[in-house]
Formats: C-alpha cells, structure tokens, sequence
C-alpha cells in the first residue's frame, strides 16, 4: 500500500500531519492538532508556512518545501499534489500518486463557499482518507447566513448588552469577521488578544477584515452593542467581566446540540463549522469515487457503517494524537 | 408556534433567572387566549398526550433513519428529543406550522394510525428551532431547565398578584387556564375553585445550625418530632371528596387509593405520607416502588399499604387555622383525630425532652436503633406560612454515614453532561473482589469534573456502550443517609441518598471500605 495506516508514506518516508517530530512532514493546514514543531522538514502550502510560522516561531522546523496549489512535487517516483480543502487559509488535502495509484488525505476539509480560505476542489482517487469530525447524521449544519442573521439580530435587540463571540483563533475568528463584513457590519470589530497576530497574517496574505481593533483596553460603557471576538476559553472567564453584560456566543458546528450549548453555558449558539457535514461527508465520498475510505479524526464509527453500506471497503484509522472521543477539538 | 419555540430556546439557553422571568412574562402578555394557556400547560408539565408518547416519535424516526446510525446519535446527543429533531432528514418547503392550540388539537383528535403522518409531515415543514420545540412538546420532556415555579412567578410578575394565590388555586384550574389570566389580567375576580380541590402551600423548615442557632433557641419554646423518612403530603378532606397532594402540589391520589377510599371528614391535614403494615413505617424503597407507578397495583396495595403520620393541621373543618399557634393547632388536631377515627391516619408523636443536649442524644439514639433521618424542631407559637420563613421550624438530621469506595464504573452524563462521563457506580471489598454498592452522579465543581472526566478516560479497561469500566484505583468518599438489604446488588446492600463528598485521589485502593464496613450500616436501618 501507498500508505500506511498512520499516514505514513513510506516510499518516501514522509508523514501527514504528525503528531510526534519526524525527519519528513506534509502537513495540511495550521491548526495545533496537524501542525506541530520540530519537524525536520515541512512540505505546505505558503499559507500554512506563513501561519506556522506566526504561531510556533520562524525556526519551528528545520526546513520548509512550500508547495503552491495544482502543483505535482516529484519526490522519487512520488508524485505529491496539494489541492485546497477550503477550511481555513492555506489548508489542503493530499493528492499521493505512484504507478497509476492515487490516495487523497483530505485533512480537515469543507464544502461550502468560505472567502477567507481557498475554494474547496474535489479530487478523484482509489483510497480516500477522510476526516468525520461531525460524522454522524445529527449534524446538518444550517447555512452560515442564517447564523450571522441571529448575531445581528441580538446585537440590535440588545443594544446595552456587549457580543462576545467565542471562536478559535485560526479560521473561525476570520471567517466569522469576514461573515459579518458581508453581512454588513461595519462597525469595529474587537479582538481577543490571542485573535490580532493571525488576523493580521490573514490582512497580509489578501484576506479583507475591515476595521479591527484590540478588545483589552476599551472603555466598559462604550462596548455596548458592540462584537468581540475571543477565544472559547475566555469568553466566560474573568476577562470578559470587563464587557457590559456579555451575551456569551458561540461559532462552532458543535453547537447545534442544544444541550452542548447549555451545558457550555453559551447563550447564543451559532452553527457555524468548518468542516463538512454529515450530508456533504457522505456526498464526496461518492464524488471521490473511491472504492476505499479510511475514516479519521471524529466520530468514524458511523462513517464507516455507512461506507460499508453503500458496498464501500471502509475502516477507521485510530491516530495516536488526534482528539479523544467525545474531545472536541479546533474547528 | 414560532413565538412559543423562541420562548423554549430562549429559557433552555439563558442562565439568567431574571431574563427567564422577563422573557415569560413578555410572552404571557403579548401572547392571545388560548395559545398562552397551552404554553403555560406546557411549561409547568400539565399538558400530557394520550397517544403521543416518545415512542411513538421513536418509531416515525426509525421509520426513516437506520437504526444504528439513530443509536450512535443518540448516544452523542444524549436527549431523546433532541436526537429526533436534529436527526430528521426531511426538509420541505418550510412554512409555518400551526398554532400551539391547533397543533394540541391535533395530537388529541388524529388518530391512533394517522398520527405517524401528521407528525412526520409537520416535521419536514418545520425549521430547525420550531422542530426541536415540536419534539418537545409532543414527548412532554422539556428539559430546558425551568421549574412550574418560575413559570407562576412570572405570572405573579406580570400581574402583580401574589405568587401564593396563584399556587392556592392552581390546582383547581382547567386547562387553557382562561379564568387564571382574566384574573391575572385584572378583569375578573379570582378563579373561585372549588375548596376540596385547593391547595394550600406547604409550610418548609430550614435545616438548623448546630453552632450558631442553638445556642439562640429556647428549648421550652420548641416542641420536637421524629423526621419521618417518607414524602411530604397534603390531605384535602372535603366531607365526601378526598385530594392528596405532593408537596409542589400534585394531586397524587391515583397512586394511593388505599389512602384516599378509606379516610374520611371535613379537615386539611399535613403529614408524612409512608408505608407499611399497622403503621410500621417500611423502608423508603418500599415507597419509593409505589411512587414509580401512576396507579398502584393490587400487590403493593396488599404488600406496602401506605398511610400518613399526620402532623399538623391547615383547616378544622371549614375553618382556616392557619393563623393560630402550633400549639392551638396541635390541640386541634389531637382533638379532631379522637373525633373522626381513621384506619389510614396516626399522629406523629411529639417527643418530650429537656434541653438540646437531651435532643441530641435521642436523635443520635433514634438514628442508631430505628434508622430515624433526624428531628424536627418546630416553635410553639409558630403560625402555619406557607413557604420556608426563617425561624419557626428546624430540621435537624443525623450526621450521614460515611464509607470510602472505589470507582468501578462510569457513565457519560445525558445532556448537560453528556460529553463527560459524570455517573459513577462504586464499590466495596468483598474478599479480594470489588462489589458494587451504589451509583451517584457528578457533584462536584466543573474543575474537578473535568479531572475526573480525564481520568476516566485515561484508564478504562473496557467499554460497554456508554458505560467504562475502570481500573480499581480511585478512591471516592460516599456519605449517605442510610443502608438497606438489596438484592438488586450483587453486594446485597443499597445505598439511600448517596452522595460523593470528595475524591480521595490520596487514598489507595486497598485501604478503601469492604462489605463488613457496611454490615453496621444495614444493621442499623
């Protein structure tokens, strides 16, 4: 086989998204369960670089391959390709091919338009790697539009009361600023001071935010009927006490579970995911056209069940590193 | 039915009570007759469907998504409902859907075979948020935590009207509770309900500080009683009619008709609601087995008779004696029990004693040698209030028992835990095994859930479904009010109220209790 069941690529020793340093890495995108430091070399996107880069430090691995999009690297008698996968900027899915044999590892991917991320593109193959965060028919996630619209509707039902929208920073942060701009909110946006690097990363690298200015420093009374952007962690800690009478949202696909939202002691959740939902999961894999699927990095159970359904060979991959069951990771 | 799913949404999602209140009180005012009387049904559990149950919103599911994907949903979900309203995979052409009365009409009229259509159909016409409401309403379990209080305080918001004379006509009323709002909304006098259906809000006790207030009391001022292990009760005798309420006021009756053909007289009575032959009280789990079927069934009824242990008295007769002293209302009662003799009525003893030393010895006695849960302390010139007033009635249990036991097992919480695994089921040694002993939930802070969470997680053995089994490593520290025989457990003992006081992360597995420990405990009850 081309690849192993830890993503190995063992004709040309070289990992996907590892978890553990390794001598050769391909990672997919950014975000802290793909991207780790200490590899020796890195093949990415430029963007993927670039926001390595900013969030572990210039040095984070020994040498970096950038590698544009539509690109084949010949490494031996490897080909590498790197299609986007439209999650966040600079992610991308894996194209492996030897001897007329091609393996797609998608990474983290989603359908649907995103303007701070590079359009999604499908890509044909015999065995498709395939991720299954929100892998199971419960998740349909409704169009983010309609999410943004609840957001503004708050905001102007509760003109004394400040938004506090948690959001990861890599992603999330950026595509919920550029829904808003598209909304039409042209208000400043406030950020988090974990949120500022990696906006101005997105800025640099042609992603259109607006006017975005430092949360921490703000006058109290001033905030209200403003949005702010944080991270989930503080949105109900002791930093949002400074905000008047925070209305604590949400941005995440985990939050079309009502008792999720509850129990995270959000008051507004809104499902916005960057990941595929259980009908666009089930629809590439058929467009992949893939006679294999190896499921990962969610709820692989179901995919897998529904894979052998359809008369699909289907496994899950147990990764070391990846979350936990009922873990909910970067989105 | 858009309006009442944003209510539902809004109360399931904010934290805050008072924007609760708001927001209900906000709907009661803009909402028309008879859509807000529905709502209200609803709100406070009064609204139940003869045909539409759960299972039959599991069966129309079933009918459309496979099994298995529905089941590992629903072990994610962890809500029934919830599962069902996000999991349906149908989505029309979204309309609005009928109104809360007529969508009430229609689960009452459809019948049995066309229910499944309606349903299903009304599902695929429904938005997200108007879906997850319609589940609810149509399984009754709301689960947005709202209390039927908080639902009759905001009506005495709204109105300004007092929240007690709400409560006292509550249970007279008819659904869609059109008479409740005319008189709410100050253009008819107060529902007048028929007397024998009234309840009267229950007079609580506060739990007594032995440090801080005992010093405070006057012992000749208090008279004392045992604490009776059953459930609090309210009995309307109306001459001829006969209403038995729970103490949030739910008419129980149907559970307990051996109480309510066989008592008779013109009175309001408060009391201790148990079980047991010639009025021997039995163990709580005796009761607890009644109180788990709607209408008793003809072996509980020979096996576990249940009477009250009367206490105290609201109405003599017609008369409201609520205003007199303890001790007037004592003699009252004492004196209207040697007139009306009752075969499913006793008088709780009052417990002669001298100071509170003296009390304490007899409730430590009590506890040991009859399994009592404690004393209550009542001031003799205290009127009958209802709610729970500072200073007038004491409830003072006996120290719990305490064992140390190791986790075997646990269980993701639903719901609101259900992303972490928050019910343990623990142990004892029995020899060189680990027998289970009781189950508890969560309780304690976010912090250390989290840990635990974590723990679990890092050291199962093996997986059940929802359930891990654990490595016999961690010791908990379980207090509980008392032990019984059990021979649902493979240890032969059940727990009664057990609670996890702290995590003894300190305590290594072998020093933890073994079955001999809780041989005292059983022997004691």
């Amino acid at each position: 086989m081309l690849l192993d069941r830890n993503l190995h690529i063992r004709a040309i020793d070289a990992f996907i998204d590892p978890s553990t340093p390794k001598a050769r890495a391909i990672v997919t995108h950014g975000h802290a369960d793909h991207a780790r430091s200490g590899h020796g070399a890195v093949l990415a996107t430029p963007d993927t670089i670039a926001i390595m880069k900013v969030r572990y430090g210039e040095d984070c691995a020994g040498s970096f391959e950038p590698l544009e999009f539509g690109v084949p690297r010949q490494i031996d008698d490897v080909t590498i390709t790197l299609y986007p996968a439209g999650h966040v900027l600079g992610s991308a899915q894996v194209l492996i091919e030897q001897d007329g044999q091609r393996v797609v590892v998608t990474g983290d991917y989603k359908r649907l338009a995103d303007r701070t991320a590079q359009p999604y593109e499908l890509v044909k193959c015999d065995l498709l790697v395939t991720e299954a965060t929100f892998g199971l028919p419960v998740f349909q996630h409704p169009h983010p539009s309609v999410e943004i619209g609840r957001l503004l509707k708050s905001v102007a039902d509760q003109p004394e009361r400040c938004h506090l929208v948690g959001s990861y920073a890599l992603g999330k942060a950026q595509r919920v600023i550029g829904l808003l701009r598209d909304a039409g909110w042209d208000e400043p946006i406030y950020l988090h001071g974990a949120m500022i690097r990696l906006c101005e990363l997105y800025q640099e690298l042609g992603v259109e935010l607006g006017d975005l200015r430092p949360a921490t420093g703000t006058v109290k009374a001033e905030m209200a009927g403003q949005i702010v952007i944080a991270p989930p962690s503080a949105i109900r800690d002791r930093w949002s006490r400074r905000f008047p009478d925070p209305v604590v949202c949400q941005a995440s696909g985990w939050m079309s579970v009502k008792q999720r939202a509850r129990q995270a002691l959000v008051e507004l959740p809104l499902v916005i995911s960057d990941h595929c939902d259980w009908g666009e999961l089930r629809q590439t894999i058929m467009e992949t056209e893939a006679k294999t699927v190896w499921v990962t990095h969610g709820r692989e159970d179901a995919l897998v069940y529904w894979c052998r359904q359809q008369g699909l060979q289907a496994e899950p991959l147990n990764i070391q590193g990846f979350e936990d069951d009922g873990g909910e990771g970067e989105e | 039915m858009k309006r009442f799913a944003q209510l539902l949404e809004l109360l399931a999602l904010t934290p805050s009570r008072n924007r609760k209140i708001v927001a209900l009180t906000q709907y009661f005012a803009e909402t028309p007759d008879p859509d807000r009387g529905f709502a209200l049904a609803v709100l406070t559990g009064a609204l139940t469907f003869r045909n539409v149950k759960p299972a039959l919103l599991k069966d129309i599911v079933l009918a459309e998504v496979d099994p298995t994907l529905f089941a590992m949903s629903y072990d994610y979900v962890g809500d029934l409902g919830e599962t069902i309203a996000l999991i349906w995979p149908h989505h029309g052409e979204q309309s609005d859907l009928p109104s809360l009365t007529d969508l009430i009409e229609l689960f009452n009229t459809t019948s049995k075979s066309e229910l499944p259509k309606l349903i299903a159909s009304l599902l695929t016409r429904a938005g997200i948020n108007e879906r997850w409401a319609l589940v609810k309403l149509a399984t009754g379990a709301l689960r947005i935590g709202l209390s039927a209080r908080l639902a009759k305080t905001a009506l005495a918001e709204m109105s300004g009207k007092d929240l007690q004379e709400i409560e006292e006509v509550w249970h007279g009323l008819k659904l869609p509770y059109l008479d409740l709002f005319a008189w709410l909304d100050g253009k008819a006098d107060r529902p007048d309900i028929d007397q024998s259906a009234r309840f009267h809000p229950l007079m609580l006790s506060n739990p007594i500080d032995e440090e801080k207030d005992l010093a405070k009391l006057v012992p000749k001022d208090f008279s004392a009683e045992w604490k009776w292990d059953g459930i609090r009760v309210q009995l309307v005798l109306g001459g001829g009619t006969v209403s038995l309420f729970s103490r949030t006021g739910d008419d129980i009756a149907t559970a307990f008709p051996d109480i309510v053909d066989n008592v008779s007289g013109l009175a309001v009575l408060d009391g201790e609601l148990l079980v047991g032959k010639n009025f021997e009280p039995g163990s709580f789990n005796d009761l607890q087995q009644r109180l788990n079927k709607k209408v008793a069934s003809a072996k509980h009824l020979k096996e576990s008779p249940a009477f009250i242990r009367v206490y105290d008295m609201l109405f003599d007769g017609r008369q409201d004696v609520r205003a007199l002293d303890w001790t007037q209302r004592r003699a009252r009662l004492e004196a209207w029990m040697a007139a009306n003799p009752q075969t499913r009525l006793d008088l709780s003893e009052v417990l002669p004693f001298g100071d509170w030393d003296d009390l304490a010895r007899m409730r430590r006695q009590g506890a040991d040698e009859y399994g009592h849960e404690g004393v209550m302390i009542k001031l003799r010139s205290s009127p009958y209030v209802p709610g729970r007033p500072k200073g007038y009635w004491f409830k003072w249990k006996r120290d719990p028992n305490v064992v140390d036991a190791v986790l075997m097992y646990a269980q993701r919480g639903h719901g609101k835990r259900s992303s972490f695994y928050s019910d343990y089921t623990f142990g004892v040694w029995k020899g060189n095994e680990i027998v289970p002993i009781g189950k508890a939930y969560f309780g304690f802070t976010d912090e250390e859930l989290k840990l635990l969470d974590k723990w679990v997680r890092a050291n199962t053995i093996q997986s059940f479904g929802p359930v891990r089994e654990v490595k016999k490593e961690l010791v908990f520290e379980v207090a509980f009010d008392s032990a019984q025989q059990s021979t649902r457990h493979k240890s032969g003992v059940a727990l009664r109220f057990p609670r996890i006081n702290r995590i003894r992360w300190d305590k290594p597995a072998s020093e933890a209790g073994t079955l001999e420990d809780m041989a005292v405990f059983v022997a004691a009850s």
